[in-house]
């Protein structure tokens, strides 16, 4: 049949990127000087503590939290907000004419959230990093992380996109299922301070394995078992992914 | 070969309106078609489903000898559509907005192409501003560039021209004529009837998702619209019975002074002797005679009228 259409999805991604790039105040400078807020407020909460159970500082357990945390909230903010306006606007229907197929166009959406996520991340790595002493210990494992949670993330953000008919319904999206689940996920505290029934919860949240993962690539410890989370977490990757392809190719909630 | 050959297409919208009804119609390779209907007939979703925006519901479609729903993306790069709708991205300026359009289409980057549109379509000295600052008859006109920006073989036009002023319609027209000549098959809906009189070489007609004719433009000003005998007495007319008898076959109308007679065509003869001669012998000379031929709008509203 057809030949991959290269020079249409090297175009959407720039086109994608683009638009965050060209707002850096607000994509790139307000989630690090957000990172640097909490930071301070935390340090000043928490004195000089240790995280009871991991033989870690408080700060150097907090820190590779708020750069995942951000990485994973700008990675769903670039591509739901991208479906939300082109929908409002009706520029999406640019997309539907154009020849490029739904396969074509989640592999830009996500290249650019997956970018947009790494700048993000890279500028609070720069920025907080001095901080304190942490260092990128495991590579591999922080780039699986991060990699996997910007694709779950923007994955997500598609569909949350696909299914919001209006600004309201999109911030509802990330009030009431977003925000939460990062926020629980155990960015701010060690799960195994929390009393078993939350525990158990939590256990059920990506985010936890996301972040608790990503963290360990700097401490090299954590609250939840790493293969076991690897494998759980590439098989979400997989699944969210294929699920905004799915709904993508059958055009839900673009098309009459 | 045709450019399109549209089959039983059908369209119910999920709230269960019928919006199509079994349209089928072809628009020649090389054809400046036009496709009309009053407002709510279905043009445009007929328009959206070529365009992917809108499934439908049933019937299948050939885009040069392609199936537009089994090969959509080699159908697809070889037709631009300006839809309805004026919509724009408030991130990018029109030239940025004209190059991710070609480059979207698989196309590599041209400026050259790029520039002449702009110049063309009249937005060159705002090619810069962000789309925001457009005037909407500028938008509309960026929509048309970025619907030829792949230089399709295909243009499907859909109001192209509504919220444009007089002297930019024309202009628009001659470049979509030079195009067309330059052998891009044109397809367009208009609410301006003596544009598309005097652009189009094909004509279709819908209402209420009904085809209603499709024919070249030709044999519709020439079978269907009909020419009428108009003749001007001194004073106000008053047609007896007997007249109204004798003249019944010239479905006769009387607007004061006035009497209009409709001829009827035998190959390329009419009957105007015939009917003058019943006039004149009813109710004697008139001072004045002429001959009203059928435009466009008055064969569109006669065939999308109501029956009664
Ligand atoms: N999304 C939709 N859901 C339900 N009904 C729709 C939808 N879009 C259009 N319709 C209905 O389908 C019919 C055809 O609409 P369409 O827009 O195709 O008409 P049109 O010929 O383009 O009219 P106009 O000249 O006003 O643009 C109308 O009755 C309209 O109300
Ligand atoms: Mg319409």
């Amino acid at each position: 049949m057809n030949r991959f259409n290269v020079i249409g999805t090297w175009t959407l991604f720039q086109r994608e990127s683009r638009r965050f790039l060209r707002v850096k105040m607000q994509t790139i400078v307000a989630p690090a000087l957000t990172a640097i807020l909490y930071l301070i407020v935390f340090r000043y909460a928490m004195g000089e503590r240790q995280v009871p159970g991991l033989d870690v500082d408080y700060f150097s357990f907090l820190i590779p939290g708020l750069i995942m945390m951000a990485m994973l909230q700008n990675a769903f903010a670039n591509t739901s907000s991208s479906m939300i306006v082109g929908k409002i606007m009706n520029v999406h229907v640019f997309l539907l004419m154009s020849p490029i197929s739904a396969a074509e166009a989640i592999i830009a959406f996500l290249a650019a959230a997956v970018l947009r996520a790494f700048v993000v991340g890279s500028v609070l790595l720069l920025v907080l990093l001095p901080f304190s002493d942490l260092a990128l210990t495991h590579v591999w494992m922080i780039l699986f992380y991060g990699i996997c949670g910007s694709l779950i993330m923007g994955s997500l953000g598609l569909i949350g996109g696909m299914w919001s008919k209006t600004f309201d319904d999109m911030a509802m999206v990330n009030n009431f299922i977003i925000m939460p689940l990062t926020f629980l996920s155990g960015v701010f505290y060690s799960v195994s301070q929390l009393p078993p029934f939350w525990q158990s919860i939590n256990a059920w949240n990506p985010f936890f394995y996301l972040i608790d993962g990503f963290r360990h690539g700097f401490i090299s410890t954590g609250d939840s078992d790493p293969l076991q989370a690897m494998g759980a977490v590439a098989a979400l990757t997989i699944l969210a992914v294929i699920s905004s392809w799915y709904l993508w190719r059958i055009g839900w909630k673009l098309k009459e | 070969m045709n450019a399109l050959e549209i089959n039983n297409v059908s369209k119910i919208y999920g709230n269960g309106k019928v919006a199509l009804q079994d349209i089928s119609l072809t628009v020649p390779e090389g054809s400046f078609f036009a496709l009309l209907g009053p407002n709510g007939a279905g043009k445009s979703t007929l328009i959206n489903i070529l365009a992917d925006t809108v499934n439908a519901s049933s019937g299948n479609v050939s885009l040069l000898g392609h199936d537009l729903f089994l090969e959509r993306a080699w159908c697809k790069r070889r037709m631009g559509v300006v839809p309805q709708e004026i919509a724009f991205d408030p991130f990018f300026s029109p030239r940025e907005i004209l190059k991710f359009s070609r480059g979207m289409y698989g196309e590599k980057a041209d400026d050259h192409w790029v520039d002449e549109l702009l110049e063309r379509l009249e937005l060159a000295e705002h090619a810069h501003k962000v789309t925001r600052q457009l005037s909407g008859g500028m938008r509309r006109r960026l929509l048309v560039a970025q619907a030829l920006v792949h230089r399709p073989k295909l243009v499907i036009l859909d109001e192209p021209t509504a919220g444009v002023d007089v002297e930019l319609r024309k202009r628009l027209w001659d470049f979509m004529r030079e195009l067309n000549a330059a052998g891009t098959t044109i397809l367009l809906t208009t609410h301006y009837l003596e544009e598309a009189e005097e652009l189009c070489d094909q004509v279709a007609i819908i209402d209420q998702g009904k085809l209603i004719t499709s024919c070249p433009m030709k044999t519709l000003m020439g079978d269907v619209a009909s020419s009428s005998l108009c003749l001007s007495y001194d004073e106000p007319l008053q047609l007896s019975d007997e007249d109204t008898i004798v003249l019944a076959a010239f479905s006769p109308r009387v607007h004061d002074n006035q009497l209009c007679l409709t001829l009827n065509k035998q190959g390329t003869h009419s009957d105007f002797d015939a009917v003058y001669q019943a006039a004149k012998q009813q109710l004697g000379a008139p001072v004045d005679v002429n001959i009203r031929q059928e435009d466009l709008e008055d064969v569109f509203l006669r065939l999308t009228g109501d029956p009664s």
